[in-house]
């Protein structure tokens, strides 16, 4: 865990008691809506659907089990005993009340988190590999660097009303578990002659246009990465688009001038800004990594697990991660049961998890992008009792990777901007694939479900992707797929999914990933190739006419009955 | 009338002045580089709340064009806006009409301290 020093709780502090301010002027009328919308959002305030949602900032997704005793509490006092961990490394709240939410950030910063610039136009919360510090594919720990870039960007004066958004990944080891190809920066480990440094992508970006980032330097020393940030920032702030929300993602920028423009346009602003006072130097570095807290292992051999039992080895295999200490693991809890809103966690879940990982993983927790809870420091022989526990806990689907580890934003059940509902979708294809036997001879699988175009469940770099869309005020699907967050493993890199043809109703949809999932059945070479390798081994056009028929029954189709519009 | 403050106080007088220059958020303050130095002010304009192009422009004039006179923020801004204004160079700023002038000055106490150099 970081743990604050006194001037990042004072800054905490402060914050508070600045939007305790800010609300109360905008509840006398003395700031306009449009005014306040801007400040409460970059404290993480929407106004949603049904009442505001508060999104609490998971830093780079550590937790530890005292902050998740807090979220628990907090969701209980002020919300409905629930949260919902976004495929951001966040908690969101969905009912909390506004003139309550000061008191919420007060009680958070009484275990040092906060809601700072989880939303609004602004540097939004750093996420990370969930793996970082325990991968044996590490290159280097990217804790110290996203704290680092969490303190620069936090209040950062030139920075702060920025175009749009703006997301930035750090990916630490070789696989890229982060989806930096498609953050505003991805920034990914290399090592160079023993030298620390990142390679730096920029542009990538899902939402409405879809692209992938481009790599702007293939090395940049560390002691340069935040006036290389800055200079990629200032580029954006002064001459990304303002007119068009659309269009402001620094993704656009990249697009319309190309990309040498744009390289060569942060090249120049570097050149002024490079060796100047924000420079990194060792004590730097030095000072915030001796405010993390770092587990002390046991000395163990590599520990073979010799229980066995019905259920125990499905998840091992399934939710049970390599780690590079000898006799340690980390273990997904999956937040994917069937029947369960992907992502969402109880009050009572939060205190039972946060007691799981006081006794197996050091009072400590990360939060996936995958919407699950992962105890990175775990003992294999410790494995057969924190399975008995998480399973009589409903943590223990052996599903992660699989099919049925669905990413899925709150969609239309909770979120204004919805087109569609996303939850009651995921929902239906679990209960399809509900055969655990068969989901595992499926393989992996990422299904990712967003209820708009803005894409929060990330449905273009979903194997298979789902997006919900209005026609003439009905829900209706558009599937596409081989979509990929990134180089997970080596193969196919970080890819957008292709669109499979007209969208579907909703009642439509299992059927269609069961399709699907044939298809891929019947092209497969082995067991090792995944959906995505065969999707992009023999491109969308056989997966097409499972699904639709082939032209002439298409046509035939059509002449019927409109089952497919 | 808009509220003035210089450094971090009220201001009063005659707010304008004749060797003014002002710049939009389209600007390119090297086109300004070689008249800040007779400029008796250099004023940025912020026209709509939340546009943060002027932040950077107040560096670039102070940092890399060394504009030493005042540096003057002008537009739709409260005092929610006035530290970071300060951080990145300002040192007067044109509330917009109606800011209380003492709870607008509470805005550069918000924050104590800051992360970056």
């Amino acid at each position: 865990m970081y743990i604050y020093d006194e001037i990042d709780q004072r800054l905490v502090d402060e914050r508070v008691a600045q939007f305790r301010d800010q609300t109360s002027r905008f509840l006398e009328g003395k700031l306009a809506e449009d005014e306040f919308r801007a400040l409460r959002l970059r404290n993480g305030l929407y106004i949603q659907r049904y009442a505001p949602m508060l999104r609490i900032a998971i830093p780079y997704g550590l937790l530890s089990s005292r902050q998740l005793r807090k979220l628990a509490d907090i969701a209980r006092r002020f919300d409905r005993g629930y949260g919902h961990f976004s495929t951001r490394q966040n908690l969101q709240l969905n009912w909390p009340k506004l003139h309550q939410v000061p008191d919420i950030l007060a009680e958070l910063a009484t275990v040092q988190m906060h809601a700072i610039q989880t939303s609004g136009n602004c540097v939004r919360n750093v996420t990370t590999d969930h793996f970082a510090g325990v991968a044996p594919d590490e290159i280097f720990d990217s804790f110290v660097w996203c704290e680092l870039i969490r303190q620069w960007s936090t209040f950062n004066a030139e920075f702060s009303y920025l175009p749009r958004k703006f997301k930035i990944a750090v990916n630490g080891a070789l696989n890229d578990r982060a989806a930096t190809y498609v953050h505003d920066i991805g920034l990914h480990a290399v090592k160079r002659d023993g030298e620390v440094g990142f390679k730096v992508i920029v542009g990538g970006g899902l939402g409405r246009t879809p692209l992938i980032g481009q790599v702007v330097r293939e090395f940049l020393p560390w002691p340069h990465l935040l006036t290389y940030l800055d200079a990629i920032l200032r580029v954006y702030n002064r001459f990304g688009r303002r007119d068009n929300i659309h269009k402001a993602r620094i993704k656009i920028l990249l697009k319309e001038w190309g990309f040498e423009r744009f390289r060569d346009a942060v090249e120049a602003e570097w050149a002024h800004l490079k060796d100047g006072p924000a420079t990194l130097k060792a004590n730097d570095i030095a000072r915030v990594e001796a405010r993390f807290t770092r587990p002390v292992y046991d000395k163990l051999g590599p520990h073979a697990v010799a229980y066995s039992a019905p259920g125990f080895d499905a998840w091992k295999r399934r939710n049970v991660h390599p780690h590079k200490v000898p006799g340690y693991c980390a273990v997904t809890l999956s937040l994917k049961k069937t029947g369960v809103p992907p992502g969402d966690a109880t009050s009572e879940q939060m205190e039972a998890i946060a007691r799981l990982a006081e006794l197996y993983s050091f009072g400590e927790l990360r939060v996936s992008h995958e919407q699950n809870l992962i105890l990175a420091d775990v003992r294999e022989d410790a494995l057969p009792e924190l399975w008995r526990e998480a399973k009589a806990l409903g943590l223990a689907t052996p599903n992660v990777g699989l099919l049925t580890n669905i990413i899925a934003c709150p969609g239309g059940d909770f979120c204004a901007l919805a087109n569609a509902k996303s939850i009651p979708v995921g929902q239906a294809i679990q209960e399809r694939f509900d055969d655990l036997d068969y989901l595992h001879d499926i393989g992996e699988i990422d299904i990712n479900i967003s209820g708009c175009m803005n894409a929060c469940g990330h449905h273009h770099v979903g194997h298979i992707g789902i997006l919900g869309v209005d026609k003439h005020g009905e829900e209706w699907y558009q599937v596409e797929i081989g979509g990929n967050q990134g180089e997970v493993r080596p193969g196919v890199k970080a890819a957008l999914g292709r669109i499979l043809g007209p969208s579907f109703a909703r009642a439509e949809v299992p059927e269609v990933v069961e399709k699907l999932v044939d298809c891929y059945l019947e092209r497969r070479d082995s067991d090792a190739e995944r959906f995505v390798d065969v999707v992009h081994r023999i491109g969308i056009e056989p997966f097409k006419e499972k699904v639709y028929g082939n032209a002439h029954q298409r046509q035939a189709s059509r002449n019927r009955e409109p089952v497919v519009a | 009338m808009a509220t003035l403050i210089k450094g971090r106080q009220v201001a009063t007088g005659n707010p304008s002045s004749p060797e003014v220059l002002r710049l939009e958020p389209t600007d390119d303050p090297a086109a300004f580089a070689h008249r800040l130095a007779g400029a008796s002010r250099v004023e940025v304009h912020f026209p709509k709340f939340g546009d943060g192009r002027g932040f950077s422009l107040g560096r670039l004039l102070r940092e890399r064009y060394a504009y030493k006179g005042e540096l003057r923020a002008v537009g739709h801004l409260t005092r929610d806006h006035l530290l970071y204004l300060e951080r990145c160079g300002f040192d007067a700023f044109e509330l917009r009409p109606g800011e209380d002038a003492d709870e607008a000055l509470a805005g550069f106490d918000v924050f104590s301290a800051r992360y970056q150099r």
